[in-house]
């Protein structure tokens, strides 16, 4: 089968022991079988799909944004757009020290979002976090959008480079989290173009030359916006 | 004169116009319509997501909830009170049985996968098309499964053995009916589903069960195209601004 090709669940996507099943393909005697929709690629002798659609599933070691849902007694809930919710305990929650009993809104509360570290997984999906790192802060200002989890490695390109595009052509601050929770800030007009630069990736994320197609179009959408400008 | 002639014309082993489509509902993590001849059966997936009441978690795995529902002006119009019957309690389960042997849930423990089954249309071999219409948006909605269901109910009008009985051909007075759901996963040919109302013989179920396998693999290939097509073609902008 062709690398690249949009695969079904249950599609035979190689057959023969020379290939080793990987993320999304499972092995049914002779034959591998993908158990997800996506995109086959084959690496060598490992198979794989690179899912086009699914919910978040949190991995140790992700940076996210996630958005404070409960105050308890020692700690934060998160939602982390996924079906689990995580926690983010009091002694991860600073640098400075917290004393027991301490007012928790002070820091962070209801309703606030975050950029934040998984620093744990169980086997239960029980998820904890940390803000100890860099880059891990609250978030104040801006404007979230949730995008689809899987198209998180497609928005921000290969060592950032889509996502560095976005920022020098709208001049906004972005962070992408790997839940797919995206915080941007800017201007209004350049917040906006942002948002629909990033549901052009991700509606088009499949199909090839992206790079080029998402350059050609933030260029003729900056033209637009700065016109009215000189016009004045 | 018995039944030797389908009422619309069709072969014995004919089925109905089929079409599927996937990712209809919008705000839906995985959806799908799949229609066959009058019967039509919407599909929203939502999840793998925190599951409420609490005591439903399972530690070990995710769990599937189906919910089945003829819309009220469905079928003949007589409908008429909303809400759940016995029957659609019934459905609702034998359509979980159905997908469950396909999914890997292992990895979403304590959460759930909900899928609404709605027929704003019907005309017989509904609960069939709404486990068609399901698989489509289960793998829609990127859960992990081990291949998608295909679903046709098959059967016995008057001394004629035929797939995908019309609701014509299920009232049949002038003789027996055996009407028989049955769902298929296409690629190794193992049955999750197997009901039956009415009577056959030995020989007839046989017949009726291998024709009911060639139609499910016909319905498998429209079920694959309606998930590929999705990804032909740019998928839709959505509009700006929303938010988690």
């Amino acid at each position: 089968m062709a690398d690249k090709s949009i695969v079904v669940p249950g599609e035979e996507v190689a057959s023969g022991m020379d290939f080793l099943p990987t993320e999304g393909v499972y092995r049914d005697g002779e034959k591998l079988v993908s158990s997800k929709l996506g995109l086959l690629a084959v690496d060598g002798r490992l198979v794989k799909i690179i899912p086009l659609a699914g919910k978040y599933l949190p991995k140790r070691g992700d940076v996210i944004v996630g958005k404070v849902v409960d105050v308890a007694i020692s700690g934060w809930v998160v939602d982390i757009n996924s079906a689990y919710t995580a926690m983010l305990s009091m002694k991860e929650a600073s640098a400075e020290f917290i004393a027991r009993g301490a007012d928790l809104t002070r820091y962070f509360t209801f309703g606030d979002y975050i950029v934040t570290k998984i620093i744990n997984v169980t086997s239960q999906n029980l998820v904890d976090l940390t803000m100890k790192g860099p880059g891990l802060r609250k978030l104040s200002e801006g404007r979230i959008v949730a995008v689809a989890p899987n198209k998180v490695p497609r928005i921000i390109g290969k060592q950032g480079s889509m996502v560095s595009m976005i920022k020098d052509a709208t001049g906004c601050k972005v962070i992408v989290g790997q839940n797919g929770v995206v915080w941007l800030q800017g201007e209004p007009d350049n917040e906006l173009l942002a948002v629909t630069t990033l549901r052009k990736i991700e509606g088009e994320s499949h199909i090839s030359g992206l790079t080029d197609r998402v350059k050609a179009f933030l260029d003729e959408e900056v033209g637009k916006l700065k016109k009215p400008e000189q016009g004045q | 004169m018995g039944y030797d002639k389908r009422f619309d014309g069709r072969r014995p082993d004919e089925l109905r116009p089929v079409a599927a489509k996937a990712g209809i509902i919008k705000r839906a993590d995985g959806s799908a319509m799949f229609r066959i001849g009058n019967t039509v059966a919407y599909a929203a997936v939502y999840g793998p997501r925190d599951l409420f009441p609490r005591f439903l978690k399972d530690p070990q795995r995710g769990i599937l909830r189906c919910r089945y529902n003829m819309m009220p002006f469905s079928g003949a119009g007589e409908r008429v009170k909303p809400g759940g019957s016995r029957r659609s309690k019934e459905i609702s389960m034998v359509t979980e049985k159905a997908l469950l042997p396909v999914l890997n849930l292992e990895d979403f423990p304590n959460a759930v996968v909900d899928v609404f089954i709605e027929l704003p249309q019907t005309d017989a071999g509904t609960r069939c098309a709404g486990i068609c219409a399901a698989a489509i948006a289960l793998a829609d909605a990127g859960v992990s499964m081990k291949d998608l269901v295909s679903s046709v109910s098959a059967g016995k009008v008057g001394e004629m053995v035929a797939v995908d009985l019309s609701y014509a051909e299920e009232s049949y007075k002038d003789g027996d009916v055996a009407d028989i759901p049955v769902a298929f996963i296409p690629r190794t040919g193992q049955v999750t589903l197997l009901q039956m109302d009415g009577m056959i013989d030995k020989d007839g179920l046989k017949k009726a069960l291998e024709m009911a396998r060639a139609a499910c693999l016909q319905i498998y290939e429209v079920q694959r195209r309606a998930l590929k097509e999705k990804f032909a073609v740019p998928v839709a902008v959505k509009g700006n601004g929303s938010t988690v």
